[in-house]
This record gives C-alpha cells, sequence and structure tokens, in this order.
C-alpha cells in the first residue's frame, strides 16, 4: 500500500515504546476539583452555579451563549467551594469551579443518550455536542459544534478521522484507538451524518500498525477507509494531512471547510460517540504520563479538573532532578510551573524531564535547514529576523501567519535560533496590526 | 505540597543534535584528504602555508572578538579555521609567508568580521582574502612551481589553465591530460590541484548533508554546457568541458567555496539561480576574460547577489495563490 505524506517536516526520535502498551488506567478521582471556565478556543463560559451548591457528576457548571465557546461539566459529584481565579495550563490564570468530591459520582439524570443515535437530525447532533461540551482533544480544543456546522455553500465530501499523534512520546490516541476502535468508527459515522459528507477516512501513522490493523477489521460493514500515513512530523497538522490524503490546500487563512473537508481527533470521535449514544458529557480525558521524568510512565483515564499533582503521584513521582513539565508534546506542549493546575480537555500528555541548560544561541548561518523542512513551504529565518527588527508588514508577506508553531524550524537549528518563538511574537502584532488596519 | 521549580520556555522543546560548530569541524574533516593531497605534492612549503594561514586567521579573529567584546568561545566555533584552510588551499606554493599572513589578516578583518562576523559577512571570506592579494600582488600571485612529484627543474611554470590561455597549448597538442588534472600532479594552487582528493572530501560533506548538492551539480553543470557548446562548434579552438571541470580551482570552488552556508542562498529556487549563475561566469572568464581562471571572481560576484536572489525566491507557501492577494 502506498504510504502519503506531505512535503518536508521532520523526523524526531518518538519515544512511543515506553507508552504504548501501557493500557489506560482510571485515575481515581481527587477530592478537590478544579474546573476551568475557559478551556476552549473562543469566549470562557459564564458559571450556573454558585458557591455552596451541590452538582452532580456530569452536571452543566458554566454555558455561554457565544457560538465560539463550549459548556464545562462536573467531573465529580459534591459541593462546589469556591468560583475563582486558579492556575491554569495557558499560563494566565483563569476563573475555576472548585468542587469538592464526595467521593459518591451521583450522575446527573439529564444524561441520556438517543434511541437510534444514527438516525438524529444533523441539527440535533450539533446540539448535542455542543451541550457535552465538546471540543477539539488534540490540543487545539476548537469547539466540536461549530466545526460541525460547514457553512453554506461550502458542501462537506470527506470526514477525516486523526489518528496520526505525531508528536514524539504520546500513546493516548493510540491507546483509544486500541481500546474503543468500535466507538470511534460508529462516532465518525455520526460527523458524517452531521456533515453530510460521503466519505469517512480513518488516518493512522505508519508506526501504529496495531491500530491500522484493527480498524480495518473492525470497519467490516461500516462505510469508510483506513488509510496508513507515513510517520513523519507534523502529519496530524491538519492542513499538512489534508494534502497527505486529498492532495488539497486549505487556503492560507481559511478552514478544512474550504475544500471540502472536516478533520476530526480521535478522542473527540469517542467523545462525540460517547453524548449520542449514552449522553455523557465530556468530563474525563485520556493523558499519557511519560518522559524520563516521571517515574511510572502510564497512559491514563483523568477527569477534568484534577490537579497535575494527583496524575504525577499516581505515576510514582518525579524522577530526581526533574525541572521541567510540558502538557501536551514535546514539539508543541506548553511548559508548565505549579502542580496545582488542573487536567483540561486538551491535555493529551504529561511530559517530564531534566532541562540541562540551553546550548547557546549563535548567529544563523543561513544553512537553509529551517526552509527544507518547514510543512508550511516557509522561510523561517526570515520570519524571525523579520520579528527581531519589527519588520511586521515584510513579517506579514511572508506568510507569518500560515506558520502553525509546528517547531520543525527550531527543532532542526544547528544555530539553536528560538525561531518559533520569535515567529510567534511576529504572528500576535501581525494580527494586531491588520486589526488596526480594518478599523482605521 | 512539595514545592518545584520548573524551567520554563517555549516549545519546541526537542532539538536536534546537530549545532553550527559541528557543521564547521565536519568541513575541517573534509577537507583533510586534500591537504595531505597538497602536503604530498609541494610538501614543506604547503605545511607551512596552511599552518600559517590557520594561526593568522584565528589570531585576527580573537583580536577582533576581543575588541567587540564578544565571548572568546566563539572562536573554536570552527568558521575561523576553515577560512584558514580555504585561504591556503587557493593560495601559490610558491608565495611567500609574510603575503600570506597578509591575505589571512584579510581574510578575517574584510571577509568577515568588518560585516559583524560569523553569519553575517556577504561574501566568502577566504575568497575576499585571495582576491586581496591577487589585486595588491599580482605577480606573486601568478607565479608557480611545478609539484615536487612532476621532478622539473624549470624557473618559471604555468597551470593547466594558464598554458591554455597564453600559451596556445591547445594547438600545439601540449594540453594536460586529464588524468594528471584529475590526481593533482600539475601545477596550481596549493589545495585545488587534485580532484580525486577533493571529491572524497565533497562526498563526504553531500553524506552528511552538510553541502547542498544543488549548488556543485548547478555550477558542474552550467560550465559544462558552457563550455561543451564552444567546443562543440569548434574543439580545435576550445578545450573540452571536462577538462575546464578539471582544472583550476572548478572542483574547490563548487563543492568548497560557493557552498558556503553564510554566503549562499537559502531557498532551493535561489540555490539553483546561484550556482548556474556561477559556472556561467567563470566559463565566461576563462574562454572570452583576461584572466586563464575565473572561479573566484564569479564566486564573490554571486555572493553579491545572495540578498537579493533570498528576496525573489521565496517558496510558495502551502495554501497560498500566487497573485492573488
Amino acid at each position: 500500500m502506498r504510504k502519503q505524506t506531505f512535503p518536508r517536516g521532520i523526523h524526531p526520535p518518538e519515544y512511543k515504546s515506553i507508552t504504548e502498551d501501557q493500557k489506560l488506567e482510571s485515575l481515581e478521582p481527587p477530592k478537590k476539583v478544579f474546573i476551568p471556565l475557559n478551556q476552549h478556543f473562543g469566549k470562557p463560559a459564564d458559571p450556573l452555579v454558585k458557591k455552596g451548591e451541590e452538582v452532580l457528576l456530569g452536571q452543566k457548571i458554566g454555558d455561554s451563549e457565544e457560538l465560539f465557546s463550549a459548556p464545562v461539566h462536573s467531573s465529580v459529584s459534591g459541593k462546589v467551594l469556591f468560583i475563582k481565579e486558579h492556575p491554569h495550563p495557558l499560563g494566565s490564570p483563569v476563573q475555576t469551579i472548585i468542587i469538592a468530591n464526595d467521593g459518591k459520582d451521583t450522575p446527573h439524570q439529564d444524561t441520556k443518550g438517543a434511541q437510534d443515535p444514527f438516525s438524529l437530525k444533523p441539527e440535533d447532533i450539533r446540539k448535542r455536542v455542543r451541550q457535552a461540551g465538546i471540543v477539539g482533544m488534540g490540543g487545539a480544543a476548537f469547539p466540536t459544534a461549530v466545526k460541525l456546522s460547514p457553512p453554506k455553500g461550502k458542501p462537506i465530501d470527506t470526514v477525516i478521522i486523526n489518528g496520526c499523534e505525531c508528536e514524539p512520546m504520546l500513546t493516548s490516541d493510540y491507546r483509544i484507538m486500541l481500546e474503543y476502535p468500535e466507538d470511534i468508527i460508529k462516532g465518525a459515522q455520526i460527523i458524517r451524518n452531521a456533515t453530510g459528507a460521503d466519505r469517512i477516512l480513518i488516518s493512522i501513522e505508519d508506526n501504529k500498525l496495531e491500530a491500522f490493523e484493527l480498524f480495518k477489521q473492525k470497519m467490516n460493514g461500516f462505510p469508510g477507509d483506513v488509510a496508513l500515513v507515513k510517520t513523519k512530523y507534523p502529519q496530524g497538522a491538519e492542513k499538512n494531512l489534508i494534502y497527505a490524503l486529498l492532495n488539497r490546500e486549505v487556503p492560507s487563512g481559511g478552514l478544512p471547510f474550504d475544500v471540502g473537508v472536516v478533520v476530526q481527533n480521535v478522542g473527540t470521535v469517542k467523545a462525540v460517540w460517547d453524548v449520542v449514544s449514552s449522553g455523557k458529557p465530556l468530563f474525563e480525558r485520556a493523558v499519557t504520563v511519560s518522559g524520563p521524568g516521571i517515574k511510572e510512565k502510564k497512559n491514563l483515564m483523568i477527569r477534568i479538573g484534577t490537579p497535575f499533582q494527583n496524575a504525577i503521584e499516581h505515576c510514582g513521582g518525579f524522577n530526581e532532578g526533574t525541572n521541567m513539565l510540558i502538557m501536551g508534546g514535546p514539539m508543541m506542549g506548553l511548559a508548565q510551573w505549579n502542580l496545582e493546575i488542573p487536567v483540561i480537555k486538551g491535555t493529551s500528555g504529561l511530559i517530564a524531564w531534566k532541562q540541562e541548560a540551553p546550548p547557546k544561541e549563535m548567529p544563523c548561518i543561513s544553512c537553509g535547514r529551517c526552509v527544507q523542512h518547514c510543512p508550511m513551504g516557509l522561510v523561517p529565518t526570515q520570519l524571525q529576523n523579520y520579528s527581531r527588527h519589527e519588520l511586521y508588514e515584510e513579517a506579514d508577506q511572508w506568510g507569518a501567519l500560515d506558520c502553525v508553531e509546528c517547531g520543525c524550524c527550531q527543532y532542526i537549528c544547528p544555530a539553536n535560533i528560538p525561531l518559533v518563538h520569535w515567529i510567534r511574537l511576529g504572528k500576535n502584532a501581525v494580527t494586531q496590526m491588520r486589526r488596526k488596519k480594518k478599523s482605521g | 505540597m512539595k514545592q518545584n521549580t520548573f524551567v520554563l520556555k517555549s516549545s519546541p522543546h526537542f532539538r536536534d543534535k546537530d549545532s553550527v560548530s559541528k557543521i564547521m569541524y565536519t568541513v575541517v574533516l573534509s577537507l583533510i584528504p586534500a591537504v595531505i593531497a597538497s602536503v604530498y605534492f609541494f610538501r614543506l612549503k604547503a605545511v607551512l602555508i596552511y599552518i600559517t594561514c590557520v594561526a593568522t586567521c584565528l589570531a585576527t579573529e580573537a583580536v577582533f572578538l576581543k575588541v567587540r567584546k564578544k565571548d572568546l568561545r566563539s572562536l573554536w566555533d570552527g568558521s575561523a579555521i576553515i577560512t584558514g584552510m580555504l585561504l591556503a588551499m587557493t593560495l601559490p606554493p610558491s608565495l611567500s609567508l609574510d603575503l600570506v599572513i597578509i591575505g589571512s589578516v584579510m581574510a578575517i578583518a574584510l571577509g568577515k568580521q568588518v560585516f559583524g562576523g560569523l553569519g553575517y559577512n556577504v561574501f566568502n571570506p577566504a575568497l575576499v582574502g585571495r582576491a586581496f592579494l591577487q589585486l595588491a600582488f599580482p605577480v606573486a600571485m601568478t607565479t608557480w612551481i611545478p609539484p615536487v612529484t612532476l621532478n622539473v627543474n624549470t624557473a618559471t611554470f604555468a597551470t593547466p589553465l594558464g598554458n591554455l590561455k597564453f600559451q596556445s597549448s591547445l594547438t600545439q597538442g601540449a594540453l594536460i591530460p586529464l588524468k594528471d588534472l584529475f590526481w593533482g600532479n600539475v601545477g596550481g594552487c596549493l589545495g585545488e590541484t587534485s580532484a580525486a582528493a577533493l571529491l572524497l572530501g565533497a562526498l563526504f560533506l553531500l553524506f552528511r548533508r552538510v553541502i547542498d548538492w544543488r549548488i556543485p551539480a548547478g555550477v558542474i553543470s552550467s560550465l559544462i554546457l558552457f563550455t561543451g557548446a564552444f567546443w562543440l562548434a569548434q574543439p580545435d579552438s576550445y578545450a573540452s568541458p571536462l577538462f575546464h571541470v578539471l582544472a583550476g580551482g572548478l572542483i574547490i570552488g563548487a563543492f568548497f567555496m560557493a557552498t558556503d552556508m553564510v554566503t549562499s542562498p537559502i531557498n532551493p529556487l535561489g540555490t539553483w539561480i546561484y550556482a548556474l549563475g556561477i559556472g556561467v561566469l567563470v566559463g565566461l572568464i576563462r574562454l572570452f576574460g583576461g584572466f586563464p581562471e575565473g572561479v573566484m571572481f564569479s564566486i564573490l560576484f554571486m555572493n553579491t547577489f545572495v540578498p537579493l536572489i533570498n528576496r525573489y525566491t521565496r517558496p510558495r507557501i502551502l495554501g497560498e495563490r500566487r497573485g492573488a492577494s
């Protein structure tokens, strides 16, 4: 079989064998959960409960009227202790609902599935997905209901189920694929129904052959294909994956809708199936806890709002000298500073290690490796130069906003230049500049 | 709760193991076969020139780093050593050591540090040093001695290209055979004569992906096309393209000088333009110019265009429609 892929990209060490055979293990819910009202791309939710109120497992405790938002749910049953600012994985503190767990996990009564999920109307599916607070679980946390609402005039023909998991060290998606293949396949049908697409493509990197074989076997009777793609970073990046599978290019500044595609991560698809089949909202997720800094590396099923501390302790704690904790994978993950920070809907992994002092930054020697490896076809060294010198007009012309911050350029840079860091700053400035131009 | 202090930095958190100095020392290593060949052909003269060049380049670099209040550890990033080695390889073996010192100082000072040091220079530093010597001391820079291995005893001796240009060796049937050009048993600059030794090092660099294959491919193919066209039309008046590839400084230029990362384009398309330009210019100078050899000036000339080339050869961004915005 021909393995599809995209041009350029990199091959970082994978380190997946460390945890790939570790079955998903349920982490005991903590005594207190910390549910941030903002765990998604878009507007934060408003709290629906008050201090002192009793809440049940799966009860909606925050919501918003905005389109680009998602509700949040209690991941335990118990009593609301506080609603206040709490440290958050994305950096700045966020309004957070803190709930004391009564240990009973009394389920909320509203949580019921549909009689026949496959006959649900698209509108109905979207409503259920929205109510369940489902967001993209690959890490970007884009509200899924929005992704399932193709704008008029942009018909969708293909649903891509993203099982690439191209980030090194992470195996949470892989475990979901091995342990819940039917849920994913059925969830994919629901997404196809919601978007009106004809075709389902489940894409898996060729370092996960076991999952590939399993899906090929389980697809029996269901429409759709399983596609094996080359193991290369960032194979799972939306635009690169669409190019690899369908040879279509999402226009610069556009969305997969523009080329008739919807891409959903396997974890998200399982969450969609959960809500339409049983009514279960999104209050737990699979998280890989790995890296040389962790004593016992594991794949855990963790309730949203569980502090990192609980997950780390369950994995035997940190090894001596560990001084770095990353939420997500080593290529795009966010460095964390506090163990009270909770697991949120976009937490795919917790990776820890001992970070040595980085080598000295050297001047760019124009080796061109960043250009040869940029999956978006950008010139990273030029972009960082423009950004350093605040030449944002030029940065915009050279496609700064097309950068997906995958980190290939900085990974490969022999001069150890923090390319992504500078480009990120440049992107912010370009966005602001564009906004000013529009309004002024 | 036990308090950990965590390192905070932005992604990515993984890094390839290659580094600037690793790249530099790989190049140093790749030059060793050619250094050995030149010591074999020119003996003590060669050893003295290499030592003088590298030592003077390092000393000049150290002075500049000190004056510019830069980290002195950069001295050992390997780049000054390469400049010294490459400059030595482009000098006539008969050159007196005081001129060697002047050339080395100029290579680092004028070729590199006045622009801001490593990464900021426009021209290949070694070639700047050589160009200075060529313009200031033209006679010394064109006085050649035969390699020790040739066993000839003449006061004046010419390079194969000099023979071709000034002594009409082609019409007299005295053109240096290709075999001698390939192994290096001819007159010429210290390190440029042995194509075999240079190619051995170049293969290593290509294999380690330190140099971009497009540059030697472009330079050599355009030189072959250019000189080949004239040769096919009038084989009696023009030397064969293969002679042009193996003679003079073309091999060292195409694989070790033009490929200098700092002074060559970063985008693949730009790299082709740059390489093809060098090959055509070499052909033009050799066939119709006043000098027998044109590799140095061709590379320096194309170096000038690199910023411009980089500007106009931006790759196509995924999803970009050209001319749309």
